[in-house]
């Protein structure tokens, strides 16, 4: 059953602003097998999730917006509630708040799981392995 | 008691073992306020009462008052030994000692323990008012001072955190790269290869960038910066700085024009000054143009001043991107800036060096139409 060597399928949508971020994830995904999509803003985000469904979303919190992460996690988990969504944001690091402490079921924020930045790629992978086998 | 209810109050302890003099000092004292000569803020007094030097302490302990009239002799604690006691603690308050024998001894061994001034017993009302009003406007300039000194550290501290954080940002964009370099497998397409070395290339470039600016900044704030002011004439070092742009513009197709008048445009400055201000304000227009797009450097030569003003054909700025513009590490970040480098410090340099010359830098824009940015540099100012 956990066959670490078996290639990973799927599509994974990245969305961040931050272009040598997104560049470097898209890169690590697609060379380990997933089919990428991605975005820089959340206008974008929204226009892809018009036409396509991913298994998979890795999104950043603060973009144009400090809380566009937030927005386009939400309009994703209305569209799709079974694609599990993966924050990544720099916000802990820099202020110190923690947010993660605040994702629970009931929680406004719709997002299954927060990553503080910088994050590895490994962390996120595991992170979405995770997700995908609870669900 | 006709008080004002509002405005700041210093809470006064006078502590004297006589009773007939704490009255009369509390009498003296009742509604007297102190206005600031330089502010002309009024400052209140609330007047505590205590008999004793060990009072005068738990007064202090509890009430933290601001000034405290101690007499010097007291049953028990001493007034000097008030003064020893606050000394160690180094307490935020001043002191006013009351001596019954104006001693050269008593003196100085007092202002030795930081008493701030004397009261020679007797002394009339008008004479408690005089001292207090002057410790009143001493304490009240102190407090200002420390004020302003704790907001420079916290504007220092605030340009630190962000400058580390753009500091590290390229770093962690590079290290991003590095990393995935390190899987030799993994990148087999050379475009791919490019894009990271060229993307790595970039972020060194605009990390260089940042420190340069950096020093330029910190050289003209430290005033190290040594300037030799010779006779300019404008025109040239326009064209010199036009010049030194030229490359940048040509990779995207923008023109750069010069309208000056056919005279020269003489002003005493800094060449190396006059050339920052130029390369800033035409690399900008370079880099905040549309692909194709025209910029224009005019000069003016007014009797008292000259100014330049760089108009460029690019993105311009909303109302609310121009109120953020010359704060330090701004950068405007919209969809239409996000791949044009910065330090985020170009324009308070430019301020800085404006200043220099008693001009100053103005901005006009209209977004998808262009900006203009003008500075304005003074004849007569040679002020370093």
């Amino acid at each position: 059953m956990t066959d670490d060597s078996k290639e990973r399928t799927g599509t994974v949508l990245i969305v961040d602003d931050d272009p040598d971020y997104l560049a470097q994830m898209a890169f690590q995904f697609s060379s380990r097998g997933y089919r990428v999509l991605t975005a820089d803003c959340r206008k974008d985000a929204e226009e892809i999730l018009a036409v396509e469904r991913p298994d998979f979303a890795i999104l950043d919190l603060m973009m144009e917006n400090t809380d566009d992460g937030f927005l386009l996690s939400y309009s994703l988990k209305k569209r799709y509630p079974d694609v599990p969504v993966v924050l990544v944001t720099a916000v802990t690091s820099e202020t110190g708040y923690e947010f993660s402490e605040k994702l629970s079921a009931s929680s406004w924020i719709r997002a299954d799981s927060i990553l503080s930045k910088p994050v590895r790629f490994e962390q996120v992978l595991g992170e979405i392995d995770r997700l995908a086998k609870n669900g | 008691m006709a008080e004002e209810a509002s405005g700041r109050r210093f809470r006064v302890l006078v502590a004297d073992d006589e009773e007939g003099m704490r009255l009369a000092v509390e009498r003296a004292l009742r509604g007297f306020t102190v206005t600031l000569d330089d502010t002309g803020e009024t400052i209140g007094m609330d007047v505590v009462l205590v008999d004793s030097g060990e009072a005068a302490i738990a007064e202090i302990e509890r009430s933290s008052p601001d000034i405290v009239l101690l007499d010097h002799k007291m049953g028990g604690m001493s007034g000097l030994e008030v003064l020893s006691w606050l000394e160690e603690r180094d307490i935020d308050l001043l002191a006013v000692m009351i001596t019954a024998y104006a001693s050269i001894e008593t003196a100085i061994s007092a202002t030795r323990k930081g008493a701030y001034d004397f009261l020679a017993k007797p002394f009339t009302p008008g004479e408690l008012r005089v001292s207090l009003r002057q410790a009143v406007t001493h304490l009240a300039a102190i407090r200002k001072t420390r004020e302003l000194e704790e907001e420079k550290r916290r504007v220092r501290f605030q340009f630190i955190s962000v400058l580390a954080h753009e500091l590290k940002a390229p770093l962690g964009a590079i290290e991003g790269y590095l990393y995935v370099l390190q899987d030799k497998n993994a990148v087999s397409d050379p475009a791919v290869y490019d894009r990271i070395v060229d993307r790595c290339q970039i972020r060194l470039v605009g990390m260089r960038k940042l420190i340069y600016d950096l020093l330029d900044l910190t050289r003209l704030e430290s005033g190290s910066h040594r300037r030799a002011l010779v006779e300019c004439d404008l025109r040239d070092a326009v064209t010199t700085s036009i010049e030194t742009m030229t490359p940048d513009a040509d990779r995207r197709r923008i023109s750069i024009l010069r309208e000056a008048p056919d005279g020269p445009v003489g002003l005493m400055a800094d060449p190396s000054e006059l050339g920052i201000i130029l390369n800033n304000l035409i690399s900008n227009a370079v880099k905040y143009n549309r692909e194709g797009g025209s910029i224009t450097v005019r000069l003016k030569d007014l009797p008292d001043q000259v100014v330049i003003a760089v108009s460029d054909t690019g993105i311009g700025m909303s109302e609310e991107e121009l109120g953020k513009l010359f704060q330090e590490f701004t950068r405007i970040r919209n969809a239409k800036t996000k791949d044009i480098l910065g330090s985020g410090l170009g324009l308070t340099i430019l301020q800085k060096l404006a200043a220099l010359y008693g001009g100053a830098v103005a901005v006009e824009s209209t977004p998808d139409v262009g900006s203009t940015f003008t500075v304005n540099l003074m004849k007569g100012t040679t002020a370093v």
